[in-house]
């Protein structure tokens, strides 16, 4: 036993994740990898119209195959109900397809082989309906509707009819959803404005690209209840979700997370193959496994919004910003998910990045025949701040100041309450702008590359500049925004972390046990997390809005924090010493002010467990944030902390071939502190270049709502080679309420660069671009476009 | 379907196996030979999470039939446990944080046990170069190119 032990501290070190040791060595077993014992495997039958009435559907053949043991159809699922946010959309369609990607029928059976087999034999007859693929289309009159009546048989039955959804009752337009949102008047705004902008950005189909395609295993016990093993973000909100869709008592349904192969926000809602699994298990008795092709990956799971946004924005000659008019189309698909309601994050950047007085945001989100839209990392952020950080460079251009400066001058500062009501209790967006413009030497490098322009040379260089604000301490968009914690101690002075909070490979894990290892002064060895089984870990609202750090390290630290004072209380008694004069270091009990050791944590859990008030086991719940829900007007404080961030791109342009390369990304993040340094790296890292693929190389496209790059090969990752240089600068403004002082950063590397790059690109060719991708060939033309006009 | 019998090494192990003609090596190795460790990403060869090493070479098992294994030497990411090179990769994967949801490690630490074998002291660039046949959706590449680097400097 060491005589003394100094104080250490694991906050701001580069923990390695718990979980890598497994997945390094290929152990880890994803949903693909496990196997129940007498499993059947599932496979989807899908519509192969985009939108067209289903006149009959014949599985005489299908069923009669051998090593077939169910085949169904809506037919077979009278009581199904609809899913998603809207309730528009069955798993098993009904009377009519809306997409290509619609379900129709499934099986399951003894082998994939055979499955697949059994799909070929099934006769679907179809009458074809007009298709819409472009959401302003849809709101012409007349256009036909994608959900005209309620959906067929399931429909007609007597106990579903006082149900609620578009399901039941059909819609007379095709608008899924609409936003509004006002503060003060815009038209006073506008009168005010020496300078006015009004531009039209188009934003593109892109998707999650998860390497681990979705699956899950579907098994009734024989008392009836159901146990699930699923990739979900939102084990407990799924729980209720399903057992509504099942007709179901959620106490009933078990959900067992597998280590999961990406999320990114695509598991937040309920697809039909998860439904669809469990109506085989039920079917045919046996525990079915369904797992996606990557060509149904591209098909089948959702997409991130693509958004026709009209932005009218004005300005005072000193810069002083005035006035933002946004109205926005968002084409929502068939279906609704949960990802249609990203204009909650969308006005927030338009209200509150910077400081606009008037403000007025329309939003229809519109059903169309395309693939429907989900929650995708940055939930609408990434659209809205391209619109918002391309204009800011217009104006500043317009009234003659530097990008910077004007950014500057209408820049939030801590303290701010904006007209949309967010309290910024710690905000380092003045401080992310300055570290990231100097560290790149941003202004410098704009005159110089501007003055190159007209200059002769195919290759041009150009740095541009972006801005974002984005939740960092939860978002109160549920009821609670709670996550629970029990930690319990065992007789060695190891602790077992149960927590809510799901690991989708962002290392919540591993950061939520640093943090209470933190407190009990611990060894990161000393912990084990158990975070993935409803049954056994308490409740959490989910993977999703950067919270997890934020609101399941606050209830992690709020039970360590129990287990430490029951401790060291009990060393003191036991020693004869003042327990606000002890401390916890290295497994062991010791005097604060001198580290002397007073005795090994492990030899005061086993004499605690061995009296009879030991209970080691601790509970805590960080249920209420210090957040508020938005009135019906869209005010309010929804988050209990913000996060902000600033990144610079730099690019070479090939005007000859209209080839964009990322040459450099200097970013500085106002993370509130820094907890894991390699985590927070690798999640900023990550996030630089899917935005990068956002802005540059990805686009899911779509003709006629037919998805024509369902593959790898032409929907085009960023590779290994092409990624930019990064300097990553982080600005610790040690929020009070966040865990140890830190906040949400998981959405916020992504949201910027596409913005960024658009400026970029004007700043090294004299063009502005406002469509993405920015793919040589779009490129090109605006380039061409312009010098014709030139000339 | 006609089915093979086939004969070969499986990370060191003499393996006899039937298998159906168009099966693939990827779904031999996962559900013949039960090593879950190797990936199906997309299985068009684009993504790389399926990388296994046949002969000293590596290539993508979802584009090899498991006939084609027949008489050689197949390793897989199970095999490097006995790898002082391929453990040394791991744990450079761990240090760096390269890992963060892992479904695309396996086959990236196998393409970097390929590299390494090729080229002990590989440039940046030439580690960017050298898995750039495999896709990562969550790191950037930044810390895997910072584990392989770290790994041959071992």
């Amino acid at each position: 036993m060491p005589e003394t032990i100094q104080k250490d501290s694991l906050i701001g070190k580069r923990i390695t994740k718990l979980d890598a040791p497994e997945k390094a060595g290929g152990k880890t077993r994803y949903i693909q990898d496990l196997d129940v014992q007498g499993q059947l495997y599932g496979k989807i039958l899908r519509s192969t119209r985009v939108h067209a009435k289903i006149k009959s559907i014949d599985t005489s053949a299908a069923k009669a195959l051998s090593g077939v043991h169910a085949v169904i159809t809506a037919a077979d699922v009278p009581w199904q109900r609809p899913i998603g946010v809207a309730k528009d959309h069955f798993p098993l369609k009904t009377d009519r397809v809306r997409s290509l990607r619609d379900e129709i029928a499934a099986v399951a059976a003894e082998s994939e082989a055979i499955a697949e087999a059994a799909l070929k034999l099934i006769k679907v007859e179809y009458e074809d309906l007009p298709v819409l693929s472009d959401p302003n289309d849809s709101l012409k009159p007349g256009a036909p509707l994608i959900h005209p009546e309620p959906h067929g048989a399931s429909a007609k039955h007597d106990h579903l009819k006082q149900a609620q959804g578009i399901a039941y009752a059909g819609k007379p337009d095709n608008i899924a959803m609409t936003f509004d949102y006002q503060q003060g008047d815009v038209a006073a705004g506008e009168r005010e404005s020496d300078v006015v902008f009004e531009d039209t950005f188009h934003l593109h189909y892109v998707t999650h690209c998860c390497m681990g395609v979705s699956g899950i295993i579907a098994e009734f016990d024989s008392s009836g209840n159901l146990l699930m093993y699923s990739n979900t973000q939102v084990p407990f909100l799924h729980k209720r979700e399903f057992a509504e869709i099942l007709n179901m008592d959620p106490a009933r349904i078990r959900i067992i997370q597998p280590p999961i192969g990406g999320g990114f926000g695509s598991k937040l809602d309920i697809y039909p193959f998860e439904p669809i699994t469990v109506f085989l298990a039920k079917a045919s008795g046996r525990p079915v496994k369904l797992v996606f092709t990557r060509e149904e990956e591209f098909l089948a799971s959702p997409t991130r919004q693509p958004v026709i946004l009209t932005l009218r924005s004005g300005c005072k000659k000193d810069g002083t910003l005035t006035f933002r008019t946004v109205n926005t189309l968002h084409d929502n698909g068939a279906y609704t998910s949960w990802g249609a309601t990203t204009p909650f994050v969308m006005m927030q950047t338009i209200s509150s990045l910077y400081r606009v007085p008037h403000c007025l945001y329309h939003t229809k989100a519109v059903y169309t025949n395309n693939p429907y839209a989900g929650s995708f990392r940055g939930y609408g952020n990434l659209q809205a701040t391209f619109a918002v950080e391309q204009h800011m460079d217009m104006m500043a251009e317009a009234v003659g100041m530097d990008p910077l400066a004007f950014r500057l001058k209408n820049a939030q500062d801590a303290g701010e309450v904006t007209p949309q009501g967010m309290h910024f209790k710690s905000c380092g967006l003045k401080e992310c702008l300055t570290t990231a413009a100097e560290a790149s030497g941003f202004l410098a490098k704009t005159k110089a590359n501007a003055a190159e322009r007209g200059k002769p040379g195919r290759f041009k260089r150009g740095i541009g500049i972006a801005s974002m604000l984005h939740v960092g301490g939860g978002a109160k968009i549920y009821p609670s925004d709670g996550c629970g914690t029990i930690l319990k101690m065992d007789d060695f002075g190891s602790v077992t972390l149960i927590t809510g909070a799901s690991e989708i490979g962002q290392g919540s894990e591993t950061v939520l046990a640093q943090l209470v290892c933190e407190e009990l002064g611990l060894p990161m060895s000393a912990v084990r997390v158990v975070n993935n089984d409803t049954e056994i870990t308490p409740w959490d609202v989910g993977v999703h809005a950067s919270r997890t750090t934020f609101i399941a390290g606050n209830s992690a630290i709020g039970a360590a924090r129990k287990a430490r004072g029951k401790i060291l209380a009990a060393a003191g008694k036991m020693a004869d010493l003042n327990p606000d004069e002890l401390d916890l270091r290295g497994s062991h009990i010791v005097e604060t002010k001198s580290g002397k050791v007073v005795m090994t944590l492990a030899k005061l859990l086993r004499q605690l467990h061995f009296s009879d008030k030991a209970e080691l086991v601790m509970t805590s719940f960080y249920y209420e944030p210090p957040s508020k829900h938005q009135d019906k007007h869209f005010k309010g404080d929804v988050s209990a902390a913000y996060a902000w961030a600033t990144q610079v791109v730099e690019v070479e342009v090939d005007t000859d071939t209209g080839i964009v390369r990322l040459l450099k990304v200097t970013g500085a993040h106002d993370v509130g502190r820094i907890l894991n340094r390699l985590g927070l790296e690798g999640q900023i890292e990550g996030g630089i270049v899917m935005g990068q693929g956002y802005a540059l190389t990805e686009e899911l496209m779509v003709e006629n709502g037919v998805v024509r790059n369902p593959g790898f090969r032409d929907y085009k990752l960023v590779t290994a080679p092409e990624i930019p240089e990064m300097d990553v600068r982080f600005i610790e403004t040690m929020d009070g309420e966040g865990p140890q002082g830190a906040k949400g950063v998981g959405e916020a590397p992504a949201i910027c660069i596409a913005a960024a790059t658009a400026n970029a690109i004007e700043n090294a060719t004299g063009v502005r671009i406002m469509a993405l991708p920015f793919t040589p060939e779009k490129v090109y033309r605006a380039l061409h476009a312009a010098r014709k006009e030139a000339a | 379907m006609s089915q093979q019998t086939i004969n070969f090494t499986l990370n060191g192990v003499p393996t006899r196996v039937s298998v159906p003609v168009q099966m693939s090596a990827l779904e031999m190795i996962r559900n013949v030979a039960g090593l879950t460790g190797t990936k199906y990403g997309c299985g068009e060869g684009e993504c790389g999470a399926c990388t296994i090493i046949l002969d000293g070479v590596s290539l993508n098992s979802c584009l090899l039939f498991a006939v084609e294994c027949d008489g050689r030497q197949v390793t897989t990411i199970e095999g490097l446990a006995a790898d002082p090179v391929g453990l040394r990769i791991e744990k450079a994967f761990v240090e760096a944080g390269a890992v963060q949801c892992g479904f695309c490690t396996p086959g990236m630490v196998m393409q970097a046990r390929q590299l390494l074998e090729q080229n002990p002291h590989p440039s940046r660039e030439e580690i960017q170069r050298g898995i750039e046949g495999n896709l990562c959706r969550c790191t950037g590449y930044v810390k895997i190119i910072d584990a392989i680097e770290a790994a041959s400097k071992e």
